[in-house]
């Protein structure tokens, strides 16, 4: 009877862990790497495996100069190094996609206190800081060699916005079959691992639906000339699926998850429409992650029985 | 002496006016993309900041309280139209990259705030120093910040290409970098200035500048009186 020990909730535990959730992203994200090789060659891969070794190195290194727990076994740096590679093209100079990773993991992840501290997405601000550091570089974009002419001189956002394509492409758009970022043009396998990260429950999915159909909303009212094809080209499956449902930088819930994934797509919409910025999706996200604190305050529900404030 | 040069020192480092005081940020964020904007800021608010707090330390005991604002800011104004009427005539260039930051010294934050913190309250020796220290103080981490922004950001150091095109990050040159470079200075100075074992925590303390002041304390009380 000594051993009576009284301590705070939650006293029942899922088995589920931070490990588990980041390697079924990493498994997610596995069919579009090989469609990603498939169709820009075997630097895709070499540059995922570089860009996921180099957050896991920068990890580590910071959090044994820092003299902290290592916490580089939970793959979340895998993770976030796997997405940096994944926005860059294939031909992007490997220094410069390891000043990303440099950006993420230490300035964004570990000054900030680590995995779960972050107020924004690390790898969007790795991507972002590349966009705005080496915008010739990050914007060189490869073109497939399969690519059928129409796709293979220019992004189909661009050439959307121009008017020069229709749906007979659709089939190339959605298998990627066009120029682009590595991870960002093959539709199909990026929906697919998001319906596996479904399954699984690892990601709800409000925030995609919201987000995809709201930017096809907004893009129809905005008067953009395709908007069905453009929510399957430039980077918002990639965005919408694996950055914008990032726990640490999204509301807790469902009605702020709502919120903020309407939010994602009007200001997706509005760029891509207006502005025609090749980084509309990273841009509407971290703005979007930037407000999160406020949704969160203002979506909190109210406690059964419990008694409001003022 | 010894007082004089604490005051000196206090200025650089304890009490530096933007990376501790928080003040005149707008044009070291602004004007440190390049080493040679940074060094003619920094000359012109030292040069600055050391005329008007001597002057308006001579002149402590004949300003009316109630006026003494506008009276400070006439005479600041009178030392930037100097500064910037003798640069526009010999250092053209440097004129025309600071642009409007050299008139916009009129409203620095920092020679405003030493005129009202420290040299309507000292004698003229004391706020010669403290402008000279402050003024140093500012010109320190404008130079640093440039430095750092110009060679990674351009690839130049006063102009003279030091790192090969196309091994150049851009952001640095963008008010993002410069945000991320202020954040590290600030970090790296309040690390530096930490002793062993204790958190360095600056300390602004109330040198009875009820004016400047909003908080409600019985100084106040006692000013009314």
């Amino acid at each position: 009877m000594t051993s009576l020990k009284a301590s705070v909730s939650p006293h029942i535990r899922g088995s589920r862990t931070t490990h588990r959730i980041m390697l079924d992203v990493i498994i997610a994200l596995m069919p579009t790497l090989v469609a990603s090789v498939i169709l820009f060659g075997f630097r895709a891969l070499l540059l995922t495996a570089i860009s996921a070794a180099a957050c896991v190195a920068f990890e580590y290194i910071w959090e044994k100069l820092m003299k902290k727990p290592i916490t580089v076994a939970d793959l979340s740096a895998v993770v976030t190094g796997i997405l940096i590679a994944f926005n860059v093209p294939a031909s992007m100079p490997i220094w410069e996609l390891l000043v990303g990773d440099l950006v993420a993991i230490v300035a964004v992840k570990m000054l900030f206190g680590g995995i779960g501290c972050n107020f924004v997405n690390p790898a969007l601000v790795g991507r972002v800081v590349m966009f705005l550091s080496f915008t010739a570089d990050m914007t060189n974009y490869s073109y497939p060699a399969a690519a059928v002419d129409a796709l293979s001189s220019a992004t189909p956002l661009a050439l959307i916005a121009s008017g020069s394509i229709g749906w007979e492409h659709f089939m190339d758009i959605l298998c990627g079959v066009h120029g682009g970022v590595l991870g960002e043009t093959c539709a199909l396998t990026l929906i697919t691992g998001g319906l596996y990260l479904c399954a699984r429950e690892v990601i709800k999915p409000i925030i995609p639906l919201a987000y995809i159909g709201s930017t096809l909303l907004f893009s129809w009212i905005f008067g953009s000339p395709d908007p069905v094809l453009s929510i399957f080209s430039g980077g918002l499956m990639l965005g919408a699926i694996y950055m914008a449902t990032d726990y640490v930088t999204t509301p807790f819930t469902n009605l702020g998850k709502l919120i903020f994934g309407l939010g994602c797509g009007l200001l997706t919409s509005l760029m891509r429409v207006f502005a025609n910025s090749a980084g509309a999706v990273s841009f509407s996200i971290l703005l979007m992650n930037l407000v999160v604190p406020y949704i969160n305050e203002l979506t909190m529900p109210k406690p059964f029985g419990g008694v409001t404030e003022k | 002496m010894k007082k004089r040069m604490k005051i000196l020192l206090n200025g650089i480092f304890k009490e530096n006016p933007v990376l501790i005081l928080a003040l005149g940020c707008c044009s070291v964020l602004a004007v440190s993309v390049s080493v040679t904007g940074g060094l003619g800021m920094g000359a012109a608010l030292t040069f600055v900041l050391v005329c008007s707090n001597v002057v308006i330390s001579l002149l402590r005991n004949v300003i009316p309280s109630k006026v003494r604002i506008p009276c400070y800011i006439v005479v600041i104004a009178t030392f930037v139209t100097l500064v910037e009427m003798l640069m526009e005539a010999y250092l053209k260039s440097l004129y025309d990259s600071l642009g409007v930051f050299l008139s916009l010294i009129v409203v620095n934050c920092i020679v405003l705030g030493r005129a009202e913190m420290f040299a309507s309250k000292n004698g003229v020796v004391d706020s010669f120093f403290d402008g000279l220290g402050m003024g140093i103080g500012y010109t320190m981490v404008i130079v640093g910040m440039s430095v750092v922004r110009e060679l990674f950001g351009a690839g130049t150091l006063l102009g003279v290409r030091i790192i090969p095109e196309g091994y150049q990050l851009g952001i640095l040159t963008q008010a993002p970098g410069g945000f991320f470079l202020f954040g590290c200075a600030i970090a790296i100075l309040v690390a530096a200035m930490a002793k062993k074992g204790k958190k360095f925590e600056p300390k602004m303390g109330c040198d009875g500048n009820c004016a400047a002041c909003g908080t409600a304390c019985g100084g106040r009380k006692e000013e009314a009186k």
